[in-house]
């Protein structure tokens, strides 16, 4: 395990090819939120061709329906939700320049060849951490998809956000080789 | 008969919506700290160690622990000399969940199946009741998250295979969810009565404080049997590799038809929260 690499979003590909699994990140600046319902939208648009509520290259996309902010606070609770609910639908919105996805699990084959083929990387945030991970959360505002609820699209500022990489661009995942280390059966 | 009134039922389902999603209990944080000693991997070290400052986070600031705040599941121990005063019981309670959900900032996560329009509330709930003798009306608050629960599963063996396929079985649920159902977990196993039943036994052993033992000793030693192979699979906090993927296997065990071995898995994450009251 390194020191901490910071990431400010938008990313590049020279930003994700230098990331390897194991790697803590630290995000700040804008991310935006995404998970089932929101994302059959998303790639209903992309499939005939239109343009997203907003544009994707470069960014990261984090896979959670946070809890509804209390007075005074910029979001409620927020950790990750389960990845491989997004599988269907993460190599379109990578072939369109989606970069980063943020949430907690397993990806499919299909997901981990995106990442490879079009450099992107897949981060893993503390599942079911959700008032810790909030503190990193300095604003949020829906954009897109309001009657959705806590599905919505939200467009987060975050400070040193938290996170591991999980899959790389050259092919390795951390869930695999994490647990070959420990394992003793 | 003693009268309880919907309305009391009411405030207090409400107070354990909101206490049950911000206040990890004592059982959980006494053993994310047991684990702490024994985990090998350094990161595994630290993410427990991340989950306990988590659960001091939420309850100082009242922010839920997850925010898959769940689906409520309602279990009721109802004395038989109890008359419910004022209104039904399943309305009184599926109100306070309304109210609980509302007024705490619980994340509302109840949808249609196919349209995956939300209800806006969290109801419906789920609510088990049990008829038991006695005039005292008890309420377990379980909520469940999503992650964990699509985990689970209920399996109808053949007898035949016996203590060792019911262990397998287990073992290899755990494996394969790797890290999906947010370990480290606690593994409700119910084994026999029929098919809805061993899923409900499952289920009822989530609700046992972490760190119980099932009463019959040979349970005991399944217990602690599976709970040592489970964590030999490697998985560790959050599936990142380490030694503590789950911190008990919780068995509840009834007999059976002489033709099935029913067999249910029902995965608990690590934000097991659940309050109880008695009115």
């Amino acid at each position: 395990m390194s020191g901490v690499i910071k990431l400010f979003p938008p990313i590049s590909d020279a930003d994700v090819e230098r990331l390897k699994i194991g790697d803590r990140v630290e995000i700040t600046g804008v991310i935006y939120t995404g998970r089932d319902a929101a994302h059959k939208r998303l790639v209903d648009l992309l499939l005939v061709g239109k343009e997203l509520p907003f544009d994707v290259r470069g960014q990261i996309i984090y896979y959670v329906g946070p809890s509804p902010a209390s007075p005074g606070k910029a979001v409620g609770a927020a950790g990750p939700t389960t990845s491989y609910r997004m599988d269907p639908y993460a190599p379109a919105m990578i072939e369109a320049g989606l970069k980063g996805m943020i949430g907690k699990g397993l990806r499919n084959q299909e997901v981990k060849d995106a990442i490879v083929n079009y450099k992107a990387v897949y981060f893993a945030a503390i599942g079911g951490a959700g008032a810790l991970m909030a503190r990193a959360i300095k604003k949020a505002e829906v954009i897109a998809y309001p009657e959705l609820g806590p599905e919505a699209v939200h467009r987060l500022e975050v400070e040193s956000f938290p996170v591991t990489v999980v899959n790389d661009v050259h092919g390795n995942d951390l869930y695999v080789e994490g647990v070959k280390q420990y394992r003793r059966l | 008969m003693r009268e309880i009134s919907a309305r009391k039922i009411t405030a207090a389902i409400r107070e354990m919506a909101i206490k049950a999603n911000t206040e990890l209990g004592e059982d959980m944080l006494n053993g994310f700290k047991k684990a702490i000693e024994k985990e090998e991997s350094p990161i595994g070290k630290d993410i427990l160690g991340k989950l306990i400052l988590n659960a001091q986070i939420a309850r100082e600031e009242k922010v839920p622990i997850c925010q898959d705040t769940g689906f409520a599941v309602i279990f009721v121990d109802l004395g038989q000399e109890v008359h419910i005063t004022g209104g039904s019981l399943a309305e009184a309670i599926e109100e306070g969940v309304r109210r609980g959900y509302l007024d705490g900032y619980l994340r509302k996560s109840i949808c249609h199946p196919f349209t995956r329009e939300n209800t806006k509330d969290n109801t419906p709930c789920v609510i088990h009741v049990e008829i038991v003798p006695g005039d005292r009306l008890k309420l377990i608050f379980a909520p469940k998250g999503g992650g964990s629960e699509n985990m689970s599963r209920v399996t109808m063996l053949t007898p035949a295979a016996g203590v060792e396929g019911v262990k397998e079985f287990v073992v290899q649920r755990v494996k394969e969810s790797g890290p999906n159902p947010c370990p480290p977990t606690i593994v409700g196993v119910g084994i026999g009565g029929t098919f809805e039943k061993a899923a409900l036994l499952a289920k009822k052993a989530l609700l046992r404080e972490l760190g119980s033992r099932n009463p019959d000793t040979k349970l005991q030693k399944l217990e602690e049997e599976w709970l040592h192979t489970i964590n030999n699979l490697g998985i560790g906090p959050q599936g990142l590799g380490g030694s503590t993927t789950s911190l008990a296997v919780h068995i509840e065990m009834m007999p059976c038809h002489i033709a099935s071995l029913p067999v249910a898995v029902n995965i608990q994450c690590h934000a097991a929260r659940h309050k109880e009251i008695e009115l």
